[in-house]
């Protein structure tokens, strides 16, 4: 089992894959990382000997920013758009879609469960 | 979709020369504008918009983290105040 910045990576999953269960790493990163160390992107991780993972873990540390660092990151980024109070920042200070969603409907990944409204069925049946 | 890199930011003219004559003679004044479109550029750090929102001029303070922006991004267009239901909701919870 071959653990990389504090991951446990899943040991039959190609390797290509097996990185992208690191907060940071995708698709794309995973494949730039095994080319550079020179490893065959199907060898499944617990094939990965020691020397391998080592060189994995070393061009992770020097090149790219993951887990912590990077969710922080992500938490800076939000937070500088609400400080300076634009439209974006308002919209994550709200907890409603960011990029122009519609909300009259749908919305629920950013608004969460459904939160139901006494009193609707009164407009109705005004109607 | 973004705008062609090409083209640069849209920076509205009248605005930007407004901005320099300010910056040349070292005033600070409200500026009065409806482009909300203008991207902002560092010269613009430190004045101060009145942003029109549709309705009325809204005054934005540029700071330097603001750069890159749109202005109109800062003078929103929508008031929102709340659910005519949940109002009357709170007030029933209150009495009972």
């Amino acid at each position: 089992m071959a653990r990389i910045a504090g991951v446990d990576l899943p040991k039959n999953k190609r390797s290509e894959i097996g990185l992208t269960y690191i907060f940071g790493i995708g698709r794309t990163t995973a494949q730039k990382i095994l080319t550079k160390a020179g490893i065959d992107w199907s060898k499944r991780v617990g094939e990965l000997n020691d020397e391998e993972v080592a060189s994995i873990r070393s061009i992770i540390q020097s090149d790219y920013k993951v887990e912590g660092a990077m969710r922080s990151d992500v938490q800076m980024n939000i937070k500088r758009l609400m400080d300076i109070g634009c439209y974006r920042g308002l919209r994550h200070r709200k907890g409603l879609p960011v990029r122009g969603q519609r909300t009259r409907t749908n919305a629920r990944t950013r608004k969460g469960r459904r939160k139901t409204v006494a009193g609707k069925k009164k407009t109705l049946e005004k109607k | 979709m973004s705008r062609s890199l090409k083209k640069g930011p849209y920076i509205d003219l009248k605005l930007q020369k407004k901005i320099e004559a300010l910056n040349k003679s070292n005033q600070k004044k409200v500026v009065k504008t409806w482009a909300r479109s203008c991207t902002i550029i560092p010269d613009f750090v430190g004045h101060t918009f009145a942003v029109h929102n549709g309705n009325k001029f809204i005054p934005v303070y540029i700071q330097e983290a603001m750069v890159g922006h749109k202005l109109g991004e800062f003078a929103p267009t929508r008031l929102f105040r709340a659910h005519p239901g949940i109002k009357s909701e709170k007030t029933t919870t209150t009495e009972g």
